[in-house]
């Protein structure tokens, strides 16, 4: 870089925080009103007393203990069977050759663009036909293949030596063994990146799970906070905000805790 | 076929099924259902030719969330894009407090849309949201952002703007760094301006990311709906509407599955476009090096 004069290094160093400010502002007002009685959330007064009381009202006012562990269930389901049916995929497309590969990896590829979600209109009649809308499978059940999960460990397991292969083979290992001590290890990476961005979205996602549930037993954490704030039954906004941060904290905490893990994996996976 | 043949397909087997069944099969069917008429009580869905797509081009809230789809994307993917280039250059030199500036644009990200939304509700709420209180303490009367018309679709784009940046900031730091120092030093020798230095060296080495970045904002900005449902259900009068909201109003509040196929077909199309945009580009990516 080149050797900038001091004063410059003092702007924009200010004009660095004062935009981290500004973007962290939101959250934190949020939060402010969260931690503190009602009565506080139309005027600021820095000496408002801490309660938790608004989150114990949220956790109280509606049953989302059991969002949670339907949002647990979901995300686990999807990225496990995710990660499983695509590593087979990823292995056939990276190691075989056989009749009707590129196409295949063509129809494969449509998906990152084309996801489920957007056809959402014939996917709630595929779910009605199947009889499981309103079922925490029908949540997951459309994610279970993914393009995205595909693609990255093909590339991953194209980067591996094929010499590796064959001198494993040789051996006689066969290809659950090959994949259990070579290739899964090796490409572990980005088996964390993968996941990681898989259940950020599937624990952020809102629409499809929207419309498929209509029950307490199904919605995930998103659809129950929207269905709470919605209700206009007087809620107060600080009571949401805690409703807010709830259903926010699980990510928001491990996202502080393993920031940096976080934004490389998040990096690691959008760079294809 | 040979054996290893049957291998790869018996190992492709159950995602490709999974992944026809769901993204496949039913963008066809999308598109079959688009020349049907929707069934309603006894009467049965029949064949109609172009009917829906007659209707469409009549119907004004169509056009009008398109236009809105159009100056959402068109406002917010380089508003978001020139904020995460300025992110990234800042945090990507040495200053006191930088992983906290880092981890001040990144937050957003991790949050659910609908948790954003939530949370810019109450920011934008009348008379005592943040926003409004500061204009009251310098002496503004109360606004409305998201009741009325003219404002909405701006005060809903600051927050996918605000989500969106720090996504995007992470690229271009992650570009930044692979840059080779000797471009600055040669800059320095010659003398250039900080802006010399940005616009004919930074930014055309970051235009292979840049593309990459605006592809998917260009996606999302045709897919992320979230915040619509709970900032202002698409009112007033439609003025919020995205195509992808109006999509699920037309297929799940009115039940008008063969119109919402067709509004789906438009929605596919749009991608489709950009998909063969986003191979001409990658073509061309590879002599910015």
């Amino acid at each position: 870089m080149t050797k900038a004069p001091n004063i410059d290094g003092v702007l924009l160093t200010m004009a660095a925080w004062l935009l981290a400010l500004l973007w962290i502002l939101p959250l934190v007002y949020a939060g402010w009103t969260a931690f503190h009685p009602a009565a506080y959330e139309i005027h600021f007064d820095l000496f408002a007393p801490l309660t938790l009381e608004n989150f114990s009202n949220a956790w109280g006012q509606a049953p989302f203990a059991r969002y949670f562990l339907n949002t647990t269930i979901l995300v686990t389901m999807i990225v496990s069977v995710q990660v499983v049916l695509a590593t087979f995929a990823a292995y056939a497309f990276a190691l075989y050759e056989f009749p009707g590969k590129n196409i295949l990896f063509a129809l494969v590829l449509v998906q990152l663009l084309v996801t489920p979600d957007i056809l959402l209109v014939e996917n709630y009649a595929t779910m009605r036909r199947l009889g499981l809308v309103d079922t925490i499978l029908a949540i997951g059940l459309p994610y279970m293949g993914s393009a995205f999960a595909i693609f990255l460990l093909r590339q991953t397991f194209m980067t591996i030596p094929k010499e590796l292969n064959e001198a494993a083979r040789i051996e006689g290992a066969n290809v659950l063994t090959l994949l259990r001590r070579v290739y899964v290890p090796l490409a572990k990476p980005t088996y964390l990146a993968f996941g990681l961005v898989s259940v950020s979205a599937h624990w952020n996602d809102f629409l499809w799970p929207l419309i498929v549930t209509n029950s307490v037993e199904t919605r995930p954490v998103t659809v129950g906070l929207s269905v709470f704030a919605a209700t206009d039954s007087g809620v107060e906004w600080s009571v949401i905000n805690a409703a807010t941060l709830m259903t926010s904290a699980p990510l928001l905490i491990a996202f502080l805790l393993f920031q940096r893990q976080f934004v490389q994996n998040f990096m690691r996976a959008g760079i294809k | 076929m040979k054996r290893t043949s049957i291998y790869a397909w018996l190992m492709l087997l159950p995602a490709m099924i999974l992944l026809m069944a769901f993204t496949h099969y039913p963008a066809l069917e999308t598109i079959i259902t688009s020349f049907h008429s929707t069934a309603r009580g006894r009467r049965p869905s029949v064949f109609v030719g172009l009917d829906n797509y007659d209707r469409l081009l009549g119907d004004d809230v169509f056009w009008q969330v398109l236009w809105n789809n159009f100056l959402y994307a068109v406002v917010t993917i380089p508003l978001s894009i020139a904020i995460a280039i300025s992110m990234a250059l800042l945090v990507n030199r040495k200053l006191r407090g930088r992983s906290f500036a880092r981890m001040a644009y990144f937050t957003p990200t991790v949050l659910p849309l609908i948790a954003v939304a939530n949370i810019w509700l109450f920011f934008y709420t009348p008379g005592f949201g943040l926003i409004d209180q500061i204009r009251g303490a310098l002496g503004f009367a109360e606004q409305n952002w998201i009741g009325q018309p003219e404002t909405v679709l701006y005060a809903m784009m600051a927050v996918t703007v605000w989500k969106e940046a720090g996504f995007f900031m992470i690229f271009y730091l992650a570009a930044l760094q692979t840059i080779s120092p000797s471009f600055y030093e040669a800059a320095a020798i010659e003398g250039a301006s900080r802006w010399a230095v940005f616009r004919r060296i930074t930014f055309p080495l970051l235009m292979p990311t840049t593309l990459f970045v605006s592809v998917n904002a260009v996606i999302n900005a045709f897919r992320l709906i979230d915040h619509i449902f709970v900032m202002t259900g698409g009112g007033p009068n439609n003025a919020s509407s995205l195509l992808f909201y109006y999509i699920y109003q037309v297929a799940f509040r009115e039940w008008d599955t063969a119109y919402g196929a067709t509004l789906t077909v438009v929605l596919l199309l749009i991608l489709s476009f950009l998909a063969i945009g986003q191979f001409f580009f990658l073509d061309r990516k590879v002599h910015y090096k």
